[in-house]
């Protein structure tokens, strides 16, 4: 079936509502004015969001793909509109989250040429994409579309990048819109290998003090079911990455929640003392191993992931799995047999009473005292968005999470800016749950603008800032490491947060005192009337315990403040 | 020629035949650290894909990750590491040396003990034509330095696995 000639930005169009696309968010510019002309005359229902700024546009759509499963759309125009989303193409990339980000580029005539706003976005993207296009005629745009679904959606998700000459999107296509893919470099091998199965279940017959690592993949994949049901009947407790939050329920007796450097004392004691290390779909991030040589040095560790080239390339497995985690553990159930860990269980089960997270409700206001009283108030089913710093770390301690899809965070690339976007991306594909921010001064600061965004389409967001008037995790390093030296950490100027969200229509709070936390919460929590804002004045220069200092061994973990002098850390961050 | 210290690999590359696809296998070897010492690329029987033969130097447990990392490239379709098979591999090198008519008879004298074609000559050069494995090449290059080299092109190593093996 070839579709009657119509404009390319038509066909886009077209293309994206057969994906099933609901949101579209974006910023216009000369180059892509066909696609947003086309957004009119084909009278699509996709819903076309106009941010503030475009890396607002791609952590919104990262937070609405971590927050739904499905990939959104990112439109902008060439040059600094494009230059504009690659922090956010390299945060979704890092975090393998599926991502559409459509670039429009000058005259296919005029490249190489530096025509007015012409950018190599196709180049420079191409270290962070999963896969990106340069579209050389408007009848390649069905099948382009086509691919670059499939691709970011399968497999390890990512973000696809296709960048779109502006002729081509004014010029007419005649395609077939359901053309087919050409990828023939496309392996998409998922199958579970039987032997493989066999041999994990006889290490894990024969291991006293098992452990499950849980990584986003599990969750990708959506295991979440199949995970609770290897591991209940198993009896292997269960620690979980910073971005699995969520996978495997945090409050769930097998759970030890989070690992890694600021992870639970428990979780991190419990990969020194494992005697099997089964990890699914984690990439053994550097911010949870610690010192790579010493990790889990005297365990058996197995590996299941999807993706090949994650096998050995930080740790050097005894059993590998190049599987789907769901199928993976489907796989397993039947073959696992019960395992008696009650004496490990019971081990770890000390740790957790001997060093539980905890806080001071008394003396000056804590971070974690807010986001633990919120995590109660809201009944732990909120939907969280973090940025990074500090106060993500200690949300990831407190905010425990009970279901997967609950949990945005920019774990791979620590993307300062993301919190606020993906919180609001993440309510636009989840209306009717509830969702929260929690973000620090600093990051806050960096996209801010979107509480426009907020604003304008009453999203029902709680947005919490945590307001140290510091660049706490790094004044944190200086304190510890460097002879408290701090430097460039002070932000002096900060805006009053209240006054600016209500500049923007958004109710605001101000929190100050640990008394008024339930109370300003509960008020914030009861607030419907669209978006609202609570500036928390909290202690200046509280510290994130536990905490193993970057490229240090687990077994060096710090769960209290240190009374020594501690070495500049050997990690990179 | 060779980077000194780090051994040399041969990887075969089939890949689809789409813009970008050369910059996106280079990157994989830059990012990690690896010199790339010859490239070859042709388009294959088939017009759609494309031959590779890269050559290049690097730390051996860096090359496994750089053959899984080129593997998850959308346009790669496979990537064969023939460093250690039996191959063919195959060079062709175009020196030009000066020569006067006092030494130019020795210099055909060693050209021919290579199965070089002379394949221009005047009366102050020649350019000599050599094709074989590398080792032959980086020999006729030892042996004709005794002449002044003015000009020395390698087209850099292609390969070709035996019998029914893939290249
Ligand atoms: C875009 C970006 N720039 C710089 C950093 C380095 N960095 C990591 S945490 C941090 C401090 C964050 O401060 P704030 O947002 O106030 O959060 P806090 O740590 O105080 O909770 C900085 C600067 C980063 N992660 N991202
Ligand atoms: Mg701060």
């Amino acid at each position: 079936m070839t579709n009657s000639a119509m404009e390319g930005g038509q066909a886009i169009i077209r293309c994206l509502e057969n994906e099933g696309v609901e949101y579209i968010f974006g910023y216009s510019g000369g180059s892509v004015i066909p696609i947003f002309d086309a957004l009119v005359t084909t009278e699509t229902k996709i819903k076309f969001i106009l941010v503030r700024h475009e890396q607002g546009a791609t952590h919104m759509a990262d937070g609405y793909a971590r927050a739904t499963g499905k990939p959104a759309v990112v439109l902008v125009t060439s040059g600094p509109g494009a230059t504009n989303t690659l922090t956010g193409i390299m945060t979704a990339h890092i975090d393998s989250v599926p991502m559409i980000v459509l670039s429009g580029q000058s005259v296919s005539w005029m490249l190489g040429k530096d025509a007015f706003q012409e950018a190599d976005i196709f180049g420079m993207a191409m270290p962070v994409v999963k896969h990106s296009y340069l579209l050389r005629s408007s009848n390649e745009i069905p099948r382009t579309i086509r691919e670059a679904f499939h691709i970011a959606t399968t497999g390890r998700p990512g973000p696809v990048l296709i960048d779109i000459p502006k002729d081509i999107s004014a010029g007419s296509c005649t395609a077939d819109l359901h053309a087919e893919m050409d990828l023939p470099g496309y392996k998409l091998d998922a199958s579970v290998d039987n032997g493989t199965i066999l041999e994990i279940a006889e290490a894990l017959a024969k291991s006293k003090r098992p452990l499950i690592l849980a990584g986003h993949g599990a969750m990708i994949s959506g295991a979440e079911e199949s995970l609770k049901a290897f591991a209940e009947k198993a009896q292997i407790p269960v620690t979980n990455t910073l971005l699995a939050k969520g996978v495997f329920p945090e409050t769930h007796e097998l759970a030890l929640g989070m690992l890694g450097m600021h992870g639970t004392a428990y979780a991190n004691k419990a990969i020194c003392e494992c005697d099997l290390l089964l990890n699914i779909g984690s990439r053994f991030d550097d911010r949870i191993l610690g010192k790579p040589e010493l990790f889990c040095a005297d365990a058996t560790i197995i590996h299941i992931d999807i993706d090949n080239a994650e096998i050995g390339k930080m740790i050097q497995p005894q059993i590998t799995c190049v599987a789907d985690a769901k199928l993976a553990l489907d796989e397993l159930i039947p073959h696992v047999p019960v395992i008696d860990t009650a004496a490990w269980r019971k081990h770890l089960d000390s740790y957790k009473v001997k060093y539980p997270l905890k806080f001071k409700r008394k003396g000056s206001l804590k971070m974690q005292h807010i986001i633990d009283e919120f995590y109660k108030l809201s009944e732990g089913k909120a939907c969280v968005a973090t940025d990074v710093g500090q106060h993500q770390m200690w949300a990831a301690q407190f905010y425990k999470c009970d279901r997967r899809h609950n949990w945005l965070s920019s774990g791979g690339a620590g993307t300062m800016g993301f919190g606020l976007p993906a919180c609001i991306g993440a309510a636009f594909g989840r209306p009717d749950d509830l969702h929260v921010c929690f973000v620090g001064d600093g990051g806050f600061q960096m996209t801010f603008f979107e509480l426009a965004t907020a604003a304008l389409h009453k999203l029902p967001i709680k947005i919490v800032v945590l307001n140290n008037h510091y660049l706490g995790m790094v004044r944190q390093w200086q304190e510890l490491f460097y002879e408290d030296r701090t430097s460039g950490v002070d932000l002096e100027g900060n805006p009053d947060f209240v006054k600016l969200a209500e500049s923007f229509g958004i109710k605001g709070f101000n929190l100050r005192r640990p008394g008024d936390v339930k109370r300003v919460l509960q008020n914030a929590l009861d607030y419907n009337d669209g978006p609202c804002l609570v500036n928390c004045e909290v202690e200046k220069t509280d510290n994130v315990f536990p905490m193993i200092p970057a490229g240090a061994a687990i077994e060096d973990m710090l769960i209290e403040p240190p009374k020594r002098k501690l070495e500049k850390p050997t990690g990179s961050t | 020629m060779p980077n000194t210290d780090k051994p040399t690999h041969t990887l075969s590359v089939y890949v689809s035949n789409k813009p970008g696809a050369l910059a996106r296998i280079a990157q994989v070897f830059a990012r990690r650290g690896f010199n790339i010492e010859s490239l070859v690329v042709s388009a294959a029987v088939d017009g759609h894909f494309s031959r590779m033969t890269i050559t290049c130097s690097g730390d051996p447990e860096g090359l496994d990750q750089i053959i899984k990392q080129m593997m998850k490239l959308v346009d790669v379709l496979h990537c064969i590491d023939h460093t250690f098979d039996k191959s063919v591999m195959k060079e062709m090198g175009l020196i030009k040396i000066a020569v006067d008519t006092g030494s130019r008879s020795e210099a055909l004298q060693i050209a021919e003990h290579f199965g070089c074609k002379t394949v221009d000559l005047t009366p102050e050069s020649m350019i000599l034509q050599v094709v074989g494995d590398p080792a032959k090449i980086d020999a006729l290059e030892e042996m004709i330095q005794k002449f002044k080299i003015i000009e020395f092109v390698r087209t850099g190593k292609v390969v070709m696995s035996r019998g029914q093996d893939i290249t």
